[in-house]
Formats: C-alpha cells, structure tokens, sequence
C-alpha cells in the first residue's frame, strides 16, 4: 500500500472521523482516500477552502473531543501554523500530518526534510509544543498514527507526524492493528452537556497576565512529563560504534545501507534513528557519548536536527553534518564517503 | 533467494509502473521485504516515467534503487538515463520496437525485446509492459512463476478478473521471446 493511503486508513482505524485538508502535492493521496472512505463510514470528509480553513475547523472538531486530523506537504503547514498554536493553545488534541517537500517557498515537490525546524520550533506564535513523529517505513506510518491519537490525547497537545515525499508515494506491505472501538474519555469537550455539569470553555485567550503564565507554566508542567517518558528512538549497531549515524525517516533508510557498508568495510558505524524529533531522543544519544568517536547527522536539509544533536551531547563528543536538499535523495555511498571522512586520521 | 534491486522505466501509460508493482506484489507472496517507489511530480502520459522496485530477505535499506541489478526500459531518454546505471553483471530489458540504440556495455546482459511490436501482432496492444516483465522474469527468475500469477491476480480488480489470462499470455509471450 501507498504510504500516504495507510496513513489514511490508520487514521480512520484509530478512531478519525473528521479529516479537513486542501490538496497539495507530494500529499493529495491522504485527502483523496479520505474522500473516498469518509462518507461510506458516516464519518466527514471537508475540503475546505484553504489550508487555514482546514485547520481551523480541526480546531472545532477536537473542541467537540473527536479525533480530527488534516494534512498538508511543506508550504500548506506554514499556512496552517496560526491555527495550530491556537490549538495547542486550547490544550486540544489532534493529528496534523506534513507529507514534506523542499522548500523555501513554493520550493519543488521532491521529498525533503527541511522542516525540522518547523516542526519541532516554530509551528506557530507563543510557547509551545507539538509532539513530532517521524516513520521511517510504510509500516511505521500506520503505527505511529494510533501512538499520535493516543499520546495527543494523553497530554492533550497536538501530535504532528512529519512524512515526506519519498515515505508518502512508496508502497511497502502493511499490516493494520484492530479498529479502535472507543477512545479516551474527554471530560473537557465541549459537546453537549444536557444540563448535568457546567459548561466547557475552549479558549487560548487570558488577557490577564499571571492567569495566561499559570496556564502555559502549567503546560510546560506536561511538556516536562512527555520529555520523561516519551523520547523514543530505534538503533541499529549502536553499542559497540565508533561513529553513530542520526538520521530520521528516509535518510535513516539510506543510513542504514550506509551502516552496513561501512561495517564491512570495517569501520564500527551504527545507526540511531530517532521516532520521536519532539521530544527528542537525548538521552538515547548522551548514552552514547563515552564510546563513540563522533556523531554525523544525516539529512535532506542544510542540517537543522544537527542543532538538537550537539544540544543533546554538550559538547563532549564531535558532531559532523551530512546532507543533500532542495529534494534530492542522498545516496548510501555519499553517506558511506562522509563518514570515512569523519574517520579520517584513525583509517 | 537472491536479493533483487530493479529499475522500470519509459514513457507514462506504457504501464510501466504497474510492471514494478506486479513485480514488488510477486515478492511480497512469497513473504519477502519488498519496496515501490515510483518517481512522480510532473510526470504523465507521454512524459517520462520509472519506478524503483526492491526485493529482499531482510529489511530494505534505501528504496531508492540508484545501481539495479536489472533494468526494464521501453523508450529512448530513458534508455540514455539508465543504461549507465546498470550494475556490473547486471541485465537489461530493452524494448527495441521502440529504444533504437544498442549499448557497447560488455559488463551486463542486453536482451532486446520488440515488445510493442510484440503485443500489437498478438491483439494483446496495451501489454508490453508485461511482455518486457515475462523477459525480465525468464531473465532474473526474480520470484517463482506461480508467484508471478498470483501477483497478477492481486494486482488486477477483482472486476476485471477477465484480464488475468490475457495478462499471463503477455508474460509468457515475454518468456518464450527471451529464450
């Protein structure tokens, strides 16, 4: 199956029933097998009239405690950013997606990952988080949506899964998990309350100063809690590595070929491919740093998760950057080529 | 079974990426990592087209298949993009009703096949695509034929299961012409 047909029919197996979006390319296939889902389950497929729209009514719909979602590639997602921190601001959860292209700009429509910073910095104005996934197989794709429903719901905070071009249009075989039946219990929602309790408010507006700190300080109390317990990662030949790879979604799939080369060109390379980008797999890394000689991260950009890299090892091991852009697709050799140079005066 | 990293590539609606996605199914029905990327963007009919498909025993690294070990190829700009590619020892399926070069390449197998001349002489026009899979098959063994079949019976709806036959004659018309 289609990458972004599984995410779809995770996200209606996992409980979505509200999917809003606007079309754009390297992610149309999300919206077009909602389209042709949607209506055949009593559920609701919108195309809004522009990615703000889109947004925007997820706000309405995760108001209400359903599971909404939308999706966009690079470009939508900067436009869908004011609705975003409103909803994070309203302590709501949902599932956004970004099917990522190059950019800036209108950029091109080849698979990029160039918005790292984005995702885990700036997806709109004010303190806050979003929790950020990053699949790195088809597979992956459909499990991670049901652990983004779940965890949004848990700390009730938006859940970004950050896919690409390259994730979104391979197909791979997928198996499914079983239909969730019934989803957490949403005391906040507003939907209704007949009279038997007070009303729900949803609002990120407190005009009073030390009412809105004690809100985002209360927050960030929650943030701390996802940082504890939520940092996940998959590695590969880590233990025992002299040079471990960083690498997230489809560069983590060219690192791994490049792992294995290097390997049996004798040199201890291995792999940390993190699933979570927010929060980051720090500790992970930092357990790392007594054996390893240097980290490389890899990726489709100018090098941006290189920063959370070298913010996670403080300085006490090298960090050195690898990447190609604009859509290109780096190639195991170069990768292969840019640690042997990173190896430099050892080999 | 051998690991298989394998390009198809011509002209959009020559069906060339269906030829990868019957190819990646008949991986995946015999429990085998499989993986179809297809290039997309601006690309459709009459423009350029390819998709890379990987066979493997254990998980798939890069779905990107930059070096095949077999290539499918069914027209000229693609023949001049890919046929460097092609690693050494590897196999190339050419589609010579259309592709008017020969490659000087010593170090793979060039088949040429005259697919599309092929299927228009046997009523079965649209087909070569499959015509070309038959020889990449007799050519690699990249799966089991009955696995082949059954790729083609997942692949086809279940509404035109009538094609199915008229698909395998294509493979098989591949097969004898690559002997």
């Amino acid at each position: 199956m289609k990458g972004n047909e599984a995410m779809a029919e995770a996200a209606i197996r996992a409980g979505c029933r509200h999917f809003f979006g606007y079309p754009i390319t390297p992610q149309t296939e999300v919206a077009a097998y909602m389209s042709k889902k949607m209506p055949k389950i009593g559920g609701t497929y919108l195309q809004a009239e522009s990615e703000i729209a889109a947004i925007n009514m997820v706000l309405g719909a995760a108001s209400a405690g359903v599971r909404a979602m939308t999706s966009s590639s690079s470009p939508g997602i900067s436009l869908k950013t004011e609705g975003i921190s409103y909803i994070a601001g309203s302590d709501l959860p949902c599932l956004i997606v970004n099917v990522e292209r190059g950019g800036p700009g209108l950029g091109g429509i080849q698979p990029a990952q160039s918005d790292y910073w984005q995702a885990t910095r700036a997806l709109g104005h004010g303190d806050f988080h979003v929790l950020v996934f990053a699949p790195s197989n088809v597979q992956e794709v459909v499990d991670l949506v049901f652990l983004a429903y779940d965890l949004a719901e848990k700390y009730r905070m938006p859940s970004l899964l950050l896919s690409d071009g390259l994730l979104g249009q391979m197909m791979e075989p997928v198996s499914f998990p079983d239909p969730v039946e019934k989803t957490a219990e949403k005391p906040w929602a507003a939907c209704g309350h007949q009279n038997k309790r007070p009303h729900n408010i949803i609002n990120s507006l407190y005009l009073k100063a030390d009412q809105l700190e004690r809100t985002v300080v209360e927050r960030f109390a929650r943030y701390a809690q996802v940082e504890a317990n939520e940092q996940r990662c998959q590695q590969y030949l880590c233990d025992d590595a002299d040079y471990i790879i960083v690498a997230f979604g489809a560069t983590s799939r060219v690192s791994q070929s490049a792992v294995d080369t290097l390997r049996e060109q004798g040199i201890k390379a291995g792999l940390l491919r993190p699933v979570t980008l927010w929060p980051f797999p720090k500790d992970a890394i930092r357990a790392h740093i007594p054996h390893v000689k240097g980290f490389l991260s890899v990726e489709m950009s100018m090098g941006q998760m290189v920063d959370d890299v070298r913010l996670a090892v403080e300085g006490k091991a090298p960090v050195g950057f690898f990447g190609r852009t604009g859509g290109v697709i780096p190639k195991p050799s170069e990768v292969v080529e840019a640690v042997r140079k990173m190896a430099g005066g050892d080999r | 079974m051998k690991d298989w990293n394998l390009v198809f590539a011509g002209f959009g609606g020559q069906g060339i990426l269906f030829a990868g996605k019957v190819t990646a199914y008949a991986g995946m029905m015999e429990g085998r990592e499989v993986s179809w990327l297809p290039s997309y963007g601006p690309e459709m009919r009459g423009g350029t087209a390819n998709c890379s498909v990987c066979l493997a025993g254990r998980p798939i690294g890069s779905p990107l298949v930059l070096e095949p070990d077999a290539l499918v190829v069914m027209n000229n700009p693609s023949y001049d993009k890919f046929i460097g590619t092609v690693a050494p020892g590897g196999v190339a399926v050419i589609d010579s009703a259309l592709v008017d070069r020969k490659t000087d390449r010593s170090d793979i197998t060039a088949l040429y096949i005259p697919a599309t001349r092929l299927a228009q002489e046997n009523g079965i026009g649209k087909l070569a695509n499959l015509i070309m899979l038959g020889a990449l098959w007799k050519a690699t063994g990249f799966a089991t034929l009955e696995s082949l079949e059954a790729a083609i019976q997942k692949v086809v709806p279940p509404s035109k299961q009538e094609l199915v036959e008229l698909n395998m004659k294509a493979i098989r018309l591949g097969i004898e012409t690559a002997k």
